[in-house]
């Protein structure tokens, strides 16, 4: 069928009938393509982009790009001052910051409580010892204060603290959960970490997507370990950003074989996804492709109708280059061409529009979701597959009718009989 | 040549049959100018379908340069009609949306003549029809006449050893007609077999031979 005398005129035809056929017709068709192919690519790269949109949100303000942590079984990372010399000699490291973490409770009305009957305002926390200038420069952690002011170095019993401790931004009761009322900067709190009490003020509040920011206190470090009495400077999370371009998962491995591993956790970012969101991604895509199967169902039932109608209206033309010796093959060629030009058309399109304008413009104005900032996630590789299976979708659709009105008998097609 | 013997031809609607050729013989030489003649539903177009490979015939036996056609399997018949066949129709069956080079083109192009030598050829086949001025015209712009033209010279522009035409001058005036005709006996001078379908005694003079059907039989052979 696909001889090289077929194509080329299967080509000859469908260029003459693209060429003089309605523009309208065209533009329509192939406006519909290109919607298709934003159907295919968009609604898949949005759900997926909703997920994506946290997952970087967590890489960027938390675990940046490898993230090194306590074992389960272990308080702290032993070993950790060793371990900080080796990530600084990484020639691929760009900032690092070290934290101490502990749990805690930070106690509001402390001051105006009068009765041992009456309820303390106490909330949980993780509590945060950081270097703010590292801590910033890895995490960007000062573009979320909403209220106050970012930690300094020095700043003494000052502590920044997470949104959704304070009432004010949590405003709601949730079963085992409290929030802290009346907490503004300036309040004083009284915060309680193994035991030790600490009266700090708050200088600022934090509010972010990424729930270890908001559910966080965080503090200078020197403060949060006399607080612990981690004297041995033992950190318990190292957050590595990498020059752009570093795969995380080279540093990874590289920080394994200095055998860091033995005393902590080693974890790209995407080690260190909780299974729940590797879940969602999983369901998601899988979700988005069943929609674009919808839509790869409706084009091609478009295109099939509309060269249904085209062979049908051009039956006795059909007949007349049969008639006078063109090959059959050579016909059905010229409407698989015609259908590959509509999708073609309809995909460079869509290409241009979603890597020329849609991601750019989403990237500069996510979809404000309550668990991340929505974006549109459209890999080369995933668009050029979906491209692809326009393409072989619609050269079917668009076979399948021209053969049905090829194979009609030749002087029926041309006298027009049934 | 062209030999059909006991050519029958019968269509069915329901339970109805309707034989259209009752058992035709004739004979066409190489070189032949044969008219087809007879009234209305005689059959002479079905006749020229069946001939020219058009359409399958209920029984009989078809040879065309020895060849029996009707042994082909369809793609064959194609290939046959492609290579050894012209057509002339009515209606000159012009694709609307190619210019009338275009359309002379068709054939040489599906025979793989290279597009240059394919392009020179059509342009010839038109100018010999008086078309020079007209090549990149689309039908819609040319006259019946001139789409006629057009249409023969597609159907002569890959040398056919036998041209068809079914009722050419049907749709033309008389002046148009007339140099369709003039075409066709040039053509005939030049030793192309023609088999013409025609209900106008006029133009049935140009043929060497007249073949009277009636009630899908042939009742006589005239010789002009």
């Amino acid at each position: 069928m696909f001889s090289s005398l077929n194509i080329r005129m299967g080509l000859f035809l469908a260029r003459r009938q693209i060429r003089r056929s309605s523009p309208w017709t065209t533009v329509l068709i192939i406006f519909v393509m290109f919607f298709t192919f934003l159907n295919l690519v968009v609604v898949t790269g949005i759900l997926v982009g909703l997920l994506q949109g946290a997952i970087d949100a967590v890489r960027t303000h938390y675990t940046s790009d490898v993230i090194i942590s306590s074992l389960n079984n272990k308080t702290y990372i032993e070993n950790s001052p060793e371990i900080i010399n080796i990530v600084k000699s990484l020639p691929q490291l760009e900032y690092m910051s070290a934290r101490y973490l502990e749990g805690g409770t930070l106690e509001a009305n402390y001051k105006t409580r009068t009765s041992e009957k009456e309820k303390p305002n106490i909330a949980a926390a993780s509590i945060y010892g950081i270097n703010p200038v590292a801590e910033n420069n890895v995490t960007n952690l000062s573009k979320f204060i909403v209220e106050g002011e970012y930690l300094v170095p020095g700043d003494y019993d000052q502590v920044l603290i997470g949104s959704y401790l304070t009432k004010k931004y949590m405003d709601f009761d949730y079963p085992g959960f409290s929030a802290l009322e009346n907490i503004e900067p300036g309040t004083k709190i009284r915060m309680a970490v193994n035991g030790v009490e600490r009266e700090v003020t708050v200088k600022g509040i934090v509010k972010s997507k990424v729930d270890q920011l908001s559910l966080g206190v965080f503090m200078i470090d020197s403060q949060l370990r006399n607080m612990i009495g981690r004297n041995d400077y033992n950190v318990d999370e190292i957050a590595i950003k990498l020059e752009s371009g570093t795969d995380p998962s080279m540093i990874r491995d590289l920080l394994k074989r200095n055998g860091i591993d033995k005393v902590a956790k080693v974890q790209t970012y995407i080690d260190a996804q909780p299974k729940m969101i590797k879940d969602m991604i999983d369901t998601f895509s899988l979700l988005a492709n069943m929609l674009s199967s919808i839509g790869l169902v409706v084009a091609s039932i478009t295109i099939f109708i509309v060269i249904f109608i085209n062979a049908i209206t051009r039956r006795k033309f059909i007949g007349i280059l049969k008639g006078i010796g063109i090959n059959e093959a050579a016909i059905e060629i010229s409407y698989i061409l015609q259908s590959f030009f509509y999708a073609l058309c309809g995909s460079v399109i869509g290409v241009v529009v979603l890597y020329g304008f849609l991601q750019p413009w989403m990237a500069a104005h996510p979809i404000d979701f309550s668990f991340s900032d929505g974006i549109l996630v459209a890999p080369i590789s995933g668009t050029m597959l979906r491209v692809g299976l326009l393409m072989v979708t619609t050269i079917i659709a668009g076979f399948i009718p021209a053969r049905l009105v090829v194979r009609k008998n030749t002087l029926d097609s041309i006298l027009g009989r049934n | 040549m062209i030999e059909v013997k006991n050519l029958k031809k019968a269509f069915r609607d329901g339970e109805i049959i309707t034989e259209v050729l009752k058992g035709i013989d004739f004979v066409c030489k190489s070189g032949d100018f044969v008219a087809i003649m007879g009234r209305s539903g005689a059959g002479k177009s079905t006749l020229l379908y069946q001939i020219s490979l058009l359409d399958e015939p209920t029984s009989g036996e078809i040879k065309i340069d020895g060849v029996n056609v009707l042994n082909l399997s369809s793609a064959e018949r194609t290939s046959f009609r492609l290579s050894k066949l012209g057509y002339v129709f009515q209606d000159y069956a012009l694709l609307p949306e190619m210019t009338a080079l275009e359309n002379v083109v068709l054939p040489l192009l599906m025979l793989n003549y290279p597009e240059k030598d394919a392009y020179e050829k059509a342009t010839e086949h038109l100018t010999t029809v008086g078309l020079k001025d007209r090549l990149n015209n689309l039908p819609g712009q040319l006259s019946g006449g001139e789409q006629q033209r057009v249409s023969i010279a597609r159907a002569i522009a890959h040398d056919p050893k036998i041209l068809f035409a079914d009722e050419p001058t049907a749709n033309l005036d008389n002046e148009s007609s007339r140099i369709i005709m003039d075409i066709f006996k040039e053509l005939h001078k030049g030793g192309q077999t023609i088999i013409m379908v025609t209900h106008e005694v006029e133009y049935s003079k140009f043929a060497e031979r007249i073949v009277h059907l009636d009630n899908g039989k042939i009742i006589s052979i005239e010789k002009n």
